[in-house]
């Protein structure tokens, strides 16, 4: 048997919906099979999770929680994967980000009025974001060097530069050997909404919008779309194809960056570990199942944070072991990936060898 | 010049009836095929004619809709290229199939049946070192194929054949990449091939290859045999007549031909390829508005770099260019785009549209730089759709919706998408390079239409086309192109399809 | 003379993982398939070999389930990326996301009900030294020949995967894949076919990688046993230049790191600790753009050419 992949005639829209909505429920069908092969009653996990991460208001401002940096960086990831650039170095942005907000509000209280340190920490932080960002970026359009393995290694210098800041001449002298700085002063605190829900679930609420209305609406975005598309169609076009990339993976790098800005000004109010846990990797599986859509990205990421607050909410209640999210998390990728060939592709079966159609090269016909 | 025992071999291979067609072209309509041990085969034609496809077919990698191939007598069914090899059918494509990275040794067994496990190279480099002598093939079998030059390559897929013994070589234009100096060497070896009783088949446009490698000459034209010569019985002037075909009707009605003021002037114009050899070589070219300007030529001989070089998107390396006087020579593209240059490229689904977007964005790939497709920095997405909308109706693009993704579009669409917008957009010149390349009779006919009634509006067009119907129909003025050069420019009517054939093969002007 | 010898030590049974799995990861790429998953493969690789040593008592059956469950989790990704073309680097992300998920819940799952169905704190059957007679006695060479079982069979490793690549018939179809597919099948090579096989076979010794941890290197499980090993082998791959002979030096670099680590953190200064860990992942950063910038490197190197870009034929 072989399989055979036709292109299909109009793209199919109905998959755009169903396929997401498919594999959101395949997904629930193979935790099932799991929870069941430990015994576990997957109707009663399921409503424990749903009402650990709605069940209260608390609840969910705690998933709100995790849902912002999600939404921001997923926004980053998505701008810089419309360029196909390959941007996999959320995480180091985001840290890095963390980085230049913590010195801003740490050091530099003394000389800058306490009402600028706030607005200064969160956008030297975002510059930060998309400086680490740069180097892929510039590599990649001056040597093409190729920018997923860049942006990978780039993560663990950025964790591992953090690292040696706040165990080494950052950390806090009262802080008895926990590795991380002294609490920012307060001028420096990002105002929370509810519960720790903060002021950054704002913001990236306008800038999905903001950047939805850039892709869509607008010369530039146009221009993004045709690099993305062709580069070699952009350049005849007359788009500056360099420039626009670097610019892009720029803010791209800085979305990411607002997020760790975020994190540790309205969160943490220190530098400390546990900033890089993963955001910048669930960021790229948000992006992707919300199909580069900056408007899909706020629903995706609450539904992702929601598993995730979820999952510890289990474990607190029922004895389940947290991961029970990231598995759950994983297995809506895999069908969504499958799927993602439907919209594009019809497929068709043939039988082995005989009767076949031929594979064609290029026919110069 | 022919071997008089030519033709005397056994029959090695007969195609009988074959027929391949691919959406919208007859690739293939029912030809036969027959050839020799002993044998050179020439096949010419023009590009599109369906030389490559009928080879295509007899190495495995198309299956014909119809017909018989019988392989030494017996039929056979080809239905891969190592079903082929073990026929000792092989082929040389035009792209060669080489790992870059790996040694010449290595490429002459890759995919090889019967390899052992672990290979013995020592024992293979020592077969490629004596068939290389025998052939007089020049390649050390220890380099590596990147270190190599496209000649030498060349030679390695050669001894790639030669070492799978294939007693029938297919070679896909295999002079188009050669110097002069590598191509007569590159017909020893053929010679000496088959003096062994091997046989081979040879694609080609040029009349002058055809004289001096084969025995016989087959003339494809539109998928169909029309002629076939034994070499030593007929002469270039002849081939170009049967190439070209059909009594070509140069000077059809149109409006009569009333140039205005010069829009483009090209002076000594130099430029290079890819790779970094010469592509135009002191280049001279006046256009005015009104005018259609034919550049025939056989493809590859600077066709595409001339059309790079004056929309900006390929550097000239000396010479100057002016548009209405103005000179833009390296302008950039968009310097040039804002200047009113149009350009339907050559490679129409790669460059000319952008597969993955919609038409309505598509047609707005040029003039949403300005009003009223957008206001400053912001795009205003109902004007998009009724511009889109507009287009399609003039230019009676065939799409379900504006927002249908051009990939899904037929070539002839795809086409008509693209001239709609550079029309759109053009105010001083159209450059148009192969615009009817590949489409069928409806949409060949409305592309031509449209170059003729911009002209008409007063534009210039520079046609590149190797079309000389397409030519002797659209064009006021042709000017052959051949390496780099202008080898004549006379006014349409005055052409002749032999005296542009064998301009185009590189032949003096004294016809 | 003791310290040397303490540090190389370390360093190698350190190492032992990394190559395994960096081989693994070579394999695949050298077929054109980048495998990001490789952390989430490795944590399984782990978790199984412990879960089904300490249940079964059986280290070769502990091997197995670990070959097994990487196999199976490339599987999924060669699935996933040959067949439906799905993106590689978002399809591996999703293999390490599941798996670390999945192995992280296994062990809090199949352990005994005594210890509360936690394989965390428990100790299973292990590899212990074996001492090389005469060679494991003398002074630094010691440190080569009195290591596990394991650790010698990735010894022999090396060599055999550097012959296999390089010097047979199978090799050099596995490289004509990952470098020029379109002439690879031209050639009459099944481009799918090899794909898949190597990017199961890579799973399968990533799988096994993981497997040294949890019943050598760190005996037992840990959550986040890997500590991030998936990545480094990424990174090492690249720093091997695609070369299975070559991955010692880059194994026993981070081993080495490690190991120098530990004493430093033993003497109480742990600052340059992190840099030394970056050093690495720079390191690799260099190579990629010493790879490109300098071409003749990459083609003498064999730098799969098209790593992470599906191949399809062009059908009219």
């Amino acid at each position: 048997m072989a399989l055979h992949f036709e292109k299909r005639k109009s793209a199919s829209t109905a998959a755009l919906f169903i396929v997401p909505l498919a594999s959101f429920l395949a997904s629930l069908a193979l935790t099932s099979l799991l929870l069941l092969a430990f015994e576990v009653n997957p109707a009663a996990t399921f409503a424990a999770m749903f009402k650990g991460a709605f069940g209260s208001w608390r609840a969910f401002t705690e998933t709100l929680v995790k849902a912002i940096p999600l939404m921001l960086t997923s926004l980053g990831v998505a701008l810089a994967f419309k360029l196909r650039f390959w941007n996999i170095g959320a995480e180091g942005q985001l840290v890095m980000a963390g980085v230049a907000a913590s010195w801003v509000a740490l050091f530099w209280s003394g000389w800058v009025p306490g009402a600028l340190l706030l607005p200064l920490a969160i956008l030297v932080g975002c510059a930060a974001g998309a400086l680490w960002a740069s180097v892929p970026a510039l590599l990649k359009t001056s040597l093409a060097v190729d920018e997923t393995l860049v942006t990978l290694m780039l993560n663990y210098v950025a964790i591992l530069f953090a690292d040696s800041l706040y165990y080494g001449p950052w950390r806090d002298p009262k802080g008895y050997g926990f590795p991380g700085t002294a609490p920012f002063p307060k001028e420096a605190w990002l105002p929370r909404i509810s519960g720790r829900a903060h002021v950054g679930l704002y913001f990236a609420l306008a800038l999905a919008l903001v950047l939805w209305f850039l892709l869509n609406r607008t010369r530039w975005g146009f221009e993004l779309k045709i690099i993305g598309s062709s580069p070699r169609a952009a350049r005849y076009e007359g788009i500056a194809v360099e420039r626009n990339v670097v610019l892009a993976v720029l803010l791209s790098g800085a979305l990411c960056g607002l997020a760790g800005a975020c994190e540790v000004t309205a969160i943490s109010h220190r530098l400390q570990q546990g900033l890089a846990i993963g955001y910048g990797f669930t960021a790229i599986i948000v992006a992707w199942m919300s199909q580069l859509n900056p408007l899909a990205i706020a629903p995706v990421s609450i539904l992702m944070a929601a598993i995730l607050v979820g999952g510890d909410q289990v474990q607190m209640k029922m004895g389940l072991p947290s991961a029970m999210g990231q598995v759950m998390q994983g297995m809506i990728l895999f069908p969504m990936l499958a799927g993602s060939l439907f919209t594009e592709f019809r497929i068709r079966r043939s039988a082995p060898r005989a009767g076949g159609p031929a594979p064609g090269r290029e026919g110069a016909a | 010049m022919s071997d008089p025992q030519a033709g005397a071999g056994t029959r090695l291979v007969e195609m009988r009836g074959i027929r391949k067609s691919f959406p919208g072209v007859q690739a293939s309509d029912d030809v036969c095929l027959s050839l020799d041990s002993g044998e050179v085969l020439a096949l010419l034609g023009e590009n599109g004619a369906g030389k490559s496809t009928l080879m295509n077919i007899l190495a495995g990698l198309y299956h014909p809709d119809a017909g018989q191939i019988l392989v030494r007598g017996r039929a056979a069914r080809i239905s891969s290229p190592r079903d082929a090899a073990a026929l000792g059918i092989g082929m040389v494509h035009q792209n060669f199939m080489l790992v870059d990275s790996m040694s010449v040794a290595e490429n002459v067994v890759l995919g090889m049946k019967g390899l052992p496990f672990v290979p013995d190279l020592r024992k293979v480099k020592a077969g490629i070192r004596e068939l290389s002598e025998r052939y007089n093939l020049r390649v050390d079998p220890e380099a590596y194929v990147w270190q190599l030059s496209v000649g030498e390559q060349q030679r390695v897929e050669i001894l790639k054949l030669l070492y799978r013994r294939a007693e029938i070589l297919i070679l896909d234009e295999p002079t188009a990449v050669l110097t002069p100096q590598e191509s007569a060497e590159l017909n020893a070896v053929v010679r000496r091939m088959r003096s062994e009783g091997k046989a081979a088949i040879f694609i080609t446009h040029k009349m002058e290859e055809v004289m001096t490698f084969s025995d016989r000459v087959m003339v494809l034209r539109r998928g169909k045999l029309v002629a076939e010569r034994r070499t030593a019985d007929t002469d270039p002037r002849e081939l170009a007549r049967l190439m070209v075909g059909r009594e070509v009707l140069f000077c059809v009605d149109k409006r009569p031909f009333s140039p205005g003021d010069c829009v483009l002037e090209l002076e000594g114009v130099r430029a290079e390829d890819e790779r970094g050899l010469p592509a135009l070589d002191g280049l001279d070219l006046r256009l005015r508005s009104g005018e259609i300007l034919g550049i025939a030529g056989v493809a590859g001989n600077g066709q595409r770099e001339l059309a790079e070089v004056i929309t900006g998107l390929r550097p000239a390396t000396a010479g100057r260019i002016r548009l209405k006087g103005r000179d833009v020579t390296n302008g950039s593209p968009l310097s040039l785009i804002r200047s009113g240059v149009g350009h339907v490229p050559q490679d129409r689904s790669s460059v000319g549209a952008v597969g993955d977007l919609s038409v309505a964005a598509n047609l707005a790939m040029k003039g949403y730089r300005s009003r009223p497709v957008s206001v400053g920095p912001v795009l205003r997405p109902s004007r998009i759709l009724e511009l889109a909308k507009r287009l399609i109706a003039a230019f009676g693009i065939a799409t379900p919706s504006p927002q249908t993704r051009v990939k899904f579009l037929s070539g002839g669409n795809v086409q008509k998408t693209i001239l709609a917008r550079e029309i759109g957009a053009c105010t001083s010149l159209l450059v148009a390079v192969y615009p009817s390349r590949g489409l069928d009779v409806g949409a060949t006919e409305a592309v031509r239409k449209e170059l003729v009634a911009q002209r008409d509006a007063g534009r210039a067009v520079l046609l590149v086309s190797e079309d000389l119907e397409e030519l002797a129909q659209v064009a006021d003025t042709i000017a052959v192109l051949f390496e780099g050069r202008v080898m004549g420019t006379f006014p349409a009517c005055e052409a002749d399809p032999e005296t542009l054939g064998l301009l185009m093969s590189g032949a003096k002007k004294e016809a | 003379m003791d310290l040397v010898s303490s540090i190389l030590t370390i360093t190698i049974r350190a190492g032992t993982s990394l190559v395994i799995a960096t081989i693994g990861e070579i394999m695949t790429e050298r077929a054109g398939i980048l495998n990001l998953g490789l952390e989430g493969i490795m944590m399984m690789g782990a978790l199984s070999a412990f879960a089904a040593a300490f249940h079964t008592g059986s280290l070769a059956f502990a091997l197995l389930a670990a070959a097994a469950v990487g196999a199976a989790l490339a599987a999924v990704h060669a699935f996933l990326t040959v067949t439906m073309r799905a993106n590689q680097v978002v399809s591996g992300l999703s293999i390490t996301l599941f798996g670390s998920g999945l192995a992280s819940f296994l062990g809090q799952r199949l352990g005994p009900a005594a210890n509360n169905r936690r394989l965390v704190g428990l100790s299973g059957p292990r590899f212990g030294q074996v001492k090389i007679p005469f060679l494991g006695d003398l002074p630094v060479l010691r440190s080569v020949f009195d290591q596990d079982l394991v650790t010698y069979a990735v010894l022999l490793l090396i060599p055999l995967a550097w012959f296999y690549l390089y010097r047979t018939r199978a090799g050099l179809w596995l490289r004509s894949v990952g470098e020029d597919p379109q002439a690879a099948d031209a050639m009459g090579i099944d481009v799918a076919r090899t794909k898949y096989a190597y990017t199961i076979g890579g799973g399968l010794l990533v799988g096994l990688g993981g497997a040294h941890l949890s019943l050598a290197y760190t005996p037992g499980w840990a959550e986040n046993i890997t500590g991030g090993r998936g990545w480094i082998v990424i990174a090492l791959v690249i720093f091997s230049m695609w070369n299975p002979a070559r991955a010692i030096w880059g194994a026993l670099l981070f081993g080495g790191i490690n190991a120098v680590q530990f004493r430093l953190q033993a003497a109480g200064t742990d600052i340059p600790a992190s840099f030394l860990n970056m050093l690495p992942y720079l390191a690799t950063i260099a190579v990629l753009v010493l790879m490109t910038w300098w071409e003749t490197l990459s083609k003498r190197v064999g730098a799969p050419a098209s790593l992470g870009v599906a191949y399809m034929r062009e059908e009219k």
